[in-house]
């Protein structure tokens, strides 16, 4: 049993840290600031969480469960407000997002806030 | 496992703090910095379990609530009028050069 | 209060009288429990410390009039847990295909910014809506005025499973079974 809750905690771990890892590269690699929130995304979601369930694994009991849990829940009700905030700031002060041609038909523009 | 974790947290950052010194826009670098505060929350958990010292749990708690909070502040702030001046006469005075 | 159960006009008026202490009572019962997490002492001292905060907080948020069926979303929480099993399915699913966009490189997005209207009915029910597609990796919800959102995404595929609407009914069916 003990051994199981390891091998599922270094698991977990594991893959947190890849999706930390994509999301690194991802806010390197992409090209304008709204993909690059998407990318951060990926980190705060299902990395952050992914880590956080890894380290639950580690202690499945007492207080730091607790502990645990509650940041997890802290993240995940703070980060899309957070990056709500940020894009809606980005927008207002003009700065206007690299899109793709073909899907870029002129009807579905936001209006100028 | 643990180690491992820690040592791609802090690649994570590195990218992050790249990011933000790059960045070519002001919210290019705030998400940086709100990448960066997820990412040491992060380290702080896993550092309480390496040391054997759950107490770093609650630190962790803090920072995940100072972070939103300062993120929330900056954008405020650039949000201002002072700032939006300022940051017209930058550009202005940039073109002007060129 | 009385501005607050007008916006319940669903709700009968004998209910409406119980609204109150209903709300109060689970402001009062996680603010214990987050003191109980953080502190974990059980001297008297300290737990007649974490009552007076308790009271204090609850003082205060009677004075600013936010303790209402917003911020207290009692009304919600047994349809939640079904509704936060396929949130975090679907948060799985878009992660997935995010990752496989990043390491595919810049070639393979194609990044959209539309407008498209939510059917929820309360300011909470569109909240809802707003911050699960903001939470799905993929889809961030830019603007919300009115009835409209503005969604930046990062493939077109993921506006396609917008509108399509699950998500969309999914929250709207939660918001009407209160």
């Amino acid at each position: 049993m003990n051994l199981l809750l390891e091998i599922g905690s270094g698991l977990c771990l594991l893959l947190g840290c890849f999706l930390c890892l994509s999301g690194g590269v991802g806010i390197l690699r992409f090209p304008d600031f709204f993909t690059r929130m998407h990318a951060v995304g990926v980190t705060d979601t299902l990395g952050a969480g992914m880590i956080l369930i890894g380290l639950m694994l580690q202690n499945p009991a007492g207080l730091v469960l607790l502990k645990l849990m509650m940041i997890l829940l802290f993240t995940l009700f703070i980060n899309p407000t957070a990056s709500h905030a940020l894009a809606k700031a980005a927008l207002r002060n003009n700065l206007q997002p690299v899109l793709d041609e073909s899907s870029n038909q002129g009807g579905d523009k936001p209006s100028k806030l | 496992m643990l180690t491992a974790a820690t040592i791609a947290i802090l690649v994570v950052m590195l990218l992050a703090i790249i990011r933000c010194v790059v960045g070519p826009t002001l919210y290019d670098r705030i998400l940086a910095f709100n990448m960066f505060g997820t990412k040491t929350v992060l380290l702080i958990s896993i550092l309480g379990f390496l040391m054997g010292r759950p107490e770093f749990l609650d630190i962790a708690l803090v920072y995940a609530l100072i972070n939103f909070i300062s993120v929330i502040g900056v954008l405020r702030f650039s949000d201002s009028v002072e700032f939006k001046h300022s940051l017209q006469e930058q550009t202005s005075t940039k073109e002007g050069k060129q | 209060m009385m501005n607050n159960s007008k916006a319940l006009n669903k709700i009968p008026l004998e209910e409406v009288s119980y609204q109150m202490p209903t709300h109060t009572l689970s402001l009062c019962l996680s603010l214990s429990l987050f003191w109980w997490i953080n502190s974990n002492y059980s001297n008297p001292l300290l737990l007649s410390l974490g009552a007076a905060s308790i009271l204090l907080v609850l003082y205060i948020a009677h004075r600013m009039d936010v303790i209402d069926h917003e911020s207290q979303p009692v009304h919600l929480s047994l349809k939640m847990s079904g509704y936060l099993l396929w949130l975090t399915k679907e948060i799985i699913v878009s992660n997935i295909s995010v990752v496989k966009h990043i390491w595919l490189g810049n070639s393979s997005i194609s990044p959209t910014l539309v407008t498209i209207d939510a059917s929820q009915r309360t300011d909470l029910g569109k909240v809802i809506y707003a911050n699960s597609i903001t939470l799905t990796p993929g889809t961030v919800t830019v603007d919300l005025v009115g009835d409209r959102m503005t969604i930046h995404s990062l493939l077109k595929e993921n506006i396609d499973t917008l509108k399509a609407g699950e998500m969309d009914r999914r929250v709207t069916e939660l918001e009407n079974r209160c």
